[in-house]
């Protein structure tokens, strides 16, 4: 009970950071597409401004709950995906150098330097845990030990690849929200276009990899004995289609939150089929760690639900009360603050 | 090479790199905090003007800081999965809970305070500082409880193979940890102080904004000192605590073969680990280490030999590291002190502040020295007396961990020669000249309103 109750908490850490960062990290994609100069650029730097490094907290913090709650699944995960891991790691290291270092020396290559930084900084983040979670949906050559058989090219088969692509396009349309909320001008109209063509790319690449998650896991066999798993897919589909009757109202809060339940249904969609496994072995189903065989014991599995109850409701106070005093559409006296990025 | 080593190699890259951002984040907030509530109180600009100067620095300091973070805790899952899986009960939980009550109020805080200084009021902007200077000493608490139970494990039961928490209190009250930690907060201080001390000297000696660096050295000065001290003080302790806890660790810091009782002090050693023996030892302080470790002058101090060789520590690389570090911890006293007799006018002995400026690095030195002798000290153990590091390591092959330890390796050095440049560029520009922000005033908002149609 208390390792499903975590279960579903592990899931929500991982949602929560892809609703955050996710913006971010699509922001950031999108960057090549969108910005036609440099003052453009800055304004998508300074669009994640006050919030990158708080939202990347919430993937240490997924990192550290899988870490305290799933011991042997942490282990077993991280060791398994070393490649993938090791990059999406550098990606983000480079990407945080970008926003600090970029504005600090006035010459045209050294900015040029760290936009293409910014650029793979959030495209193969999206990129990698697309196909990673993807991965970990179908199941991953480990034997009974948690070793790990197989090379970074196993995960690049078609189901992860369609993973990959979805968090793309996912983070993609999320970050385009984003900007057209926080800019101003040519970016930010540039930005709504955009948002109005990845939508159908998304919903399409949303069918197909519901369709491959029927042909190549055990996701639905999941739901159909635990129905109200079926309210994750609800969600999923109903937040993308009301992200785009919201778009088309020009209602972009409205949108970017309905983009944000998408991405929260997505995750349990995903993450839930794997229930009650944590990691499933495509060698042999006995060789996967579940929830109860993975899990920490009761007495740590307790404390950490304590202070999880007493600290996560102030985090998110704290962090929504800086998004209402910081996320408003930025200014030009605001960028050319010595502050900014 | 064996896996083991290319991962002990690539977490000592990983984790000596990442502590080279950490011990400034620490104590430099502490000091802006300070110099932020002297604004506040006072009203006068000038203190306004220091806090951003040195808040600038800390920032390009900081973000390497927080990325580099992010690798170490992963590693333990890439590369230590056996250990992770064995210990993560306890060690894990401690992590997790690092993250929610400390990182979340650092890394929030700091943006409300690079970019709230002219959109929240003064008082939640000072509010800020402290909030993100205790967030990041907060940290350093469950980082080293987490340390502290592979140093001294505690409050856990062998259960499924596993070690499993038994009692929580034990773990948060860890002796070894808290001795550590003081250690390691009030050395991070220390640095700090330093580190403006020299900055400001810099400036004093060209007469460039001489009120405000003058002003930053009141402040700096009795701190550095203060701090040189309780940084000798807590490291006396914690000696005390490594004599009682990891007996083979004190004897390999120094050098000290044969258990006895009355044991003196060698000024002058050097280890010869083949013949499990010093080779050379002259200048005998009677019964020193015997009081050092116990309190007592004849106290009986265990020596290398009364272990079996497989579960002692490398000896000279504990020992060297050891010397280093409590060497320069009396030059960090005496030129803390002689700073302090200085602080109305560095420049006034310019003999001394050049050397302040050239010192800047060293207490990085010392730093990096400790957690060599802690960490080597522990040795061969990864969780003393319960896990082997042999036994840790993930099963990954060797060819995977050789290409992240270069990679690692080639980024963090280039990474860290631009943060490095990047500190001394703008240390050297000084405080910017206005005290407003300065809006408009390289001509952004010119370029941007062709652009944006507003």
């Amino acid at each position: 009970m208390l390792a499903t109750i975590w279960f579903l908490l592990w899931i929500l850490l991982w949602a929560v950071y892809f609703i955050l960062d996710g913006f971010d990290l699509g922001a950031g994609t999108l960057l090549p597409f969108l910005a036609r100069n440099d003052m453009e650029k800055r304004y998508i730097y300074n669009a994640s401004g006050p919030f990158w490094d708080g939202n990347e907290v919430w993937l240490i913090t997924a990192g550290g709950v899988t870490f305290a709650a799933f011991p042997v699944a942490y282990a077993t995960m991280f060791s398994a995906l070393y490649a993938p891991l090791l990059i999406l790691l550098f990606a983000l290291i480079f990407r945080a150098a970008a926003f600090e270092f970029r504005n600090k020396v006035h010459c045209d290559r050294w900015r040029s330097f760290w936009d293409l930084c910014l650029v793979l900084g959030n495209f193969l983040p999206a990129l990698l845990l697309g196909v990673a979670f993807a991965n970990l949906f179908r199941g991953i050559p480990i034997d009974a030990d948690g070793v790990y058989h197989g090379t970074i090219l196993t995960l690049l088969n078609p189901y992860g690849l369609a993973g990959g692509v979805l968090f793309v396009l996912m983070f993609a349309f999320h970050g385009a929200l984003w900007l057209e909320i926080r800019t101003m001008g040519d970016l930010r109209d540039r930005a709504r276009r955009a948002a109005f063509a990845i939508w159908p790319l998304l919903l399409s690449m949303t069918l197909l990899f519901i369709a491959l998650t029927a042909m190549y896991t055990n996701t639905f066999n999941t739901f159909r004995s635990h129905p109200v798993m079926y309210v994750a897919l609800v969600l999923a589909v109903a937040g993308l289609i009301a992200a785009r009757l919201t778009l088309g109202n020009g209602a972009m809060l409205a949108a970017w939150l309905s983009s944000a339940l998408f991405i929260l249904g997505a995750t349990f969609f995903g993450a839930l089929g794997m229930y009650p496994n944590l990691i499933i072995s495509s060698i042999d189903p006995a060789y996967s760690v579940t929830v109860t065989n993975g899990a920490s014991s009761p007495l740590t599995l307790m404390i950490m639900l304590g202070v999880a109850l007493v600290a996560v409701p102030v985090v998110i106070l704290y962090q929504l009360w800086v998004y209402f005093a910081f996320a408003r559409r930025l200014s030009p006296e605001e960028l050319a603050s010595d502050h900014a990025y | 090479m064996d896996v083991i080593l290319l991962s002990r190699l690539q977490f000592a890259v990983a984790v000596f790199f990442h502590f080279i951002f950490v011990p400034l984040t620490l104590g430099i907030t502490v000091l802006l905090a300070i110099m932020e509530t002297l604004y506040v109180r006072s009203g006068d600009e000038i203190y306004k003007r220091m806090t951003q100067f040195w808040g600038k620095l800390f920032l390009i300091n900081f973000v390497l800081g927080v990325v580099t973070g992010i690798t170490l805790e992963f590693q333990f899952g890439t590369n230590w999965s056996r250990y992770s899986a064995y210990v993560g009960d306890i060690f894990g939980s401690l992590l997790a809970i690092e993250a929610t009550v400390a990182f979340f109020l650092e890394s929030t805080f700091v943006a409300v305070w690079t970019f709230g200084w002219n959109k929240v009021g003064k008082k939640m902007h000072c509010f800020a500082i402290w909030a993100v200077a205790v967030a990041g000493n907060l940290s350093a608490v469950w980082i080293i409880l987490a340390n502290g139970f592979m140093q001294n494990p505690v409050g856990y039961t062998l259960r499924n193979g596993r070690a499993e928490l038994e009692n929580f209190c034990a773990v948060l009250t860890n002796p070894y940890a808290w001795g550590q930690f003081f250690h390691t907060v009030t050395s991070a201080w220390m640095l700090a102080g330093f580190f403006v001390l020299g900055i400001s000297a810099w400036h004093l000696l060209r007469r460039n904004e001489s009120e405000l660096f003058r002003k930053s050295v009141r402040i700096a000065a009795p701190f550095t000192l203060i701090l040189a001290l309780l940084v000798a003080a807590a490291g006396h302790h914690q000696g005390t605590v490594v004599a009682e806890y990891q007996p083979a660790k004190l004897a390999a810091m120094e050098s000290h073969w044969e258990s006895g009782s009355s044991v003196p002090m060698y000024v002058l050693a050097w280890p010869n680990e083949d013949a499990r023996k010093n080779s050379v030892q002259a200048i005998p302080l009677p019964g020193v280490l015997s009081f050092m470790a116990f309190g007592n002058f004849h106290a009986e101090v265990q020596g290398l030999n009364a272990f079996a060789p497989e579960d002692t520590p490398p000896v000279l690389l504990s020992f060297l590291s050891f010397r280093l570090m409590v060497g320069l911890g009396g030059i960090f006293i005496l030129l803390a002190a002689w700073a302090w007799l200085k602080r109305g006018d560095l420049a006034s002995d310019p003999r001394l502040a050049r050397l302040l400026t050239w010192f800047i690095p060293v207490p990085y030195l010392a730093i990096m020295a400790g957690w060599m002798l802690a960490e080597v000290g522990r040795q061969p153990w990864i969780v003393y007396g319960l896990m082997r590091t042999s036994d840790a390591v993930s099963p990954v092959p060797a060819s995977s961990v050789a290409l992240s330890l270069l990679a690692f390796t080639v980024v963090y050095a280039c990474l860290g020669i631009l943060d490095i440049y990047l500190l001394i560029k703008y240390a050297r520009k000084g405080p910017t000249a206005d005290t407003q922000d300065s809006v408009g005033a390289n001509g952004a908002t010119d370029a941007l309103s062709d652009n944006t149609g507003a």
